[in-house]
């Protein structure tokens, strides 16, 4: 099928953009890389009778290191920031390396070097890897419109299928993460039918271990309901413990209890769940293997 | 609806021609400028066949809208041969048998390039990894890899001449 008829409008500064969407509304949607928005066009899924291409706006496609609230240091990834920038920055590598770890995940590469980081998030398909990894890493979302601009934190951002906290006439201008910290270590990992598609089940798993004790850790899971999911149940059977094959072993049994993933023609329900505890195992490990090596500290 | 001036460099040539935005940069590069080369699958970003060239990485056309192109530089599969004289990743899909009905390998071609341009040894786990974007539906896809293990011969040949002579 071909794209139904739209007005297009190319804006070079946010403030016009902005205005565009405060204009149109529902009536309009914003394209930046556009691998995401253009297959749902195509297939008529959506009709916007505006396109707002921001891809024509300068000083959006940064990769900033800042620092946020109580002087603690955050990597920034701007909305034109294309998946194949993030995955060859240093400064996400050493300083949000969860972000680069989900990188080789993200679709394929002619996908990646058109599709923006940004634009996966507002899009929240419940199978990307960047909802989970932002649930995971705590990270808060910029969204700027003509009546300024609001801090989302992630936690509240994905509200279900295809749909967040961001309004029509919003535009989502960066996305923050805090720096990873000492102790630290980070994984994500996925099981897909080939190299790339869309992941039957994932994980986004972040730990932290003080001294000998897990203090802090997410498992966040993307493909298993309709959008990224924080396994609580299993989190609190970790935190306090030491990090051990049969403590991951424990929380990977709760995640295969508790999730309630879909079933498809890809895949079982069960099988879904299953493969989330197994996911739930080496995740774990792979972010414990992380601190050890120092790789995310 | 909307019509715009696109200006672009397609394999070399400077383009200039007005297009309707709703057009996809692979409907563009079809209809309106005849290099139908490259091919129209799946239409929303599944099966690879558009692969092309924009500055050079790999992109799906169908997922690009021709306005999205503007001042930017294309190949098309129409773009590797120097005139008469294919490009090594052309004579090693000839020799290796590489595709039956070929639908599927003006994709496969650009995503191949790319990454022997990148990488001019990549390991067999390494070109599968990055063909996994381009479906084919007759070979199996172990031709299509044996293709680029030939390209990769006959490239490393090409270097080997050019530094002797």
């Amino acid at each position: 099928m071909k794209i139904s008829p739209f007005t297009y409008h190319r804006p070079d500064s946010l403030e016009q953009a902005c205005a565009l969407l405060a204009e149109h509304g529902d009536e309009s949607k914003v394209l930046a890389g556009g691998q995401s928005l253009l297959p749902i066009m195509a297939l008529r899924l959506g009709r916007p009778e505006h396109v707002v291409d921001i891809g024509a706006i300068p000083g959006l496609d940064a990769i900033n290191v800042g620092r946020g609230s109580g002087d603690k240091p955050t990597v920034s990834i701007g909305a034109l920031v294309r998946h194949a920038q993030a995955e060859r920055s240093d400064e996400l590598a050493e300083l949000a390396p969860i972000v680069h770890q989900a990188m080789p995940h993200i679709s394929h590469r002619a996908i990646r070097t058109r599709g923006t980081v940004c634009g996966s998030i507002a899009h929240a398909d419940p199978a990307a890897e960047m909802p989970a990894v932002c649930v995971a890493a705590d990270a808060t979302m910029t969204a700027t419109s003509i009546e300024g601009t609001r801090h989302i934190a992630a936690a509240d951002f994905f509200h279900g299928y295809l749909d967040t906290e961001l309004r029509a006439d919003e535009i989502l201008t960066q996305l923050t993460f805090p720096a990873a910290i000492a102790g630290q270590g980070t994984s994500v990992v996925e099981e897909s039918r080939r190299q790339g598609d869309f992941a039957l089940i994932g994980l986004a798993c972040s730990l932290r271990v003080e001294a000998t004790e897990i203090s802090e850790v997410a498992l966040s899971f993307f493909g298993a309901a309709s959008t990224a999911v924080r396994c609580t149940e299993a989190e609190e059977v970790l935190v306090g413990q030491e990090p051990s094959a049969a403590r991951f072993a424990e929380a990977a049994r709760i995640v295969s209890k508790s999730l309630t993933p879909g079933a498809d023609i890809h895949a079982s329900a069960n099988y879904r769940q299953h493969l989330a505890g197994v996911l739930t195992i080496r995740g774990l490990a792979e972010a414990h293997a992380a601190i050890k090596t120092g790789a995310s500290a | 609806m909307t019509t715009l001036a696109l200006r672009c460099v397609i394999n070399g040539e400077p383009v200039a021609i007005d297009v309707e935005a709703r057009r996809t940069l692979a409907d563009v590069l079809r209809e309106d400028l005849g290099l139908t080369g490259t091919h129209l699958g799946c239409e929303h970003g599944v099966c690879g066949a558009c692969t092309v060239l924009i500055d050079g990485e790999p992109a799906r056309s169908c997922l690009v809208l021709g306005v999205q192109a503007e001042g930017a530089s294309l190949t098309t599969i129409e773009g590797l041969a120097n005139g008469d004289e294919l490009h090594p990743i052309q004579t090693a899909m000839h020799e290796a048998h590489g595709f039956q009905c070929g639908f599927c390998a003006p994709g496969f071609l650009m995503s191949a390039v790319v990454l022997l341009e990148e990488n001019p040894n990549p390991s067999r786990q390494e070109i599968r990894e990055e063909l996994s974007g381009n479906l084919c539906r007759c070979t199996g896809y172990e031709t299509i890899l044996n293709g680029v293990e030939v390209s990769i011969r006959l490239m490393a040949g090409s270097q080997d001449e050019s530094t002797a002579s």
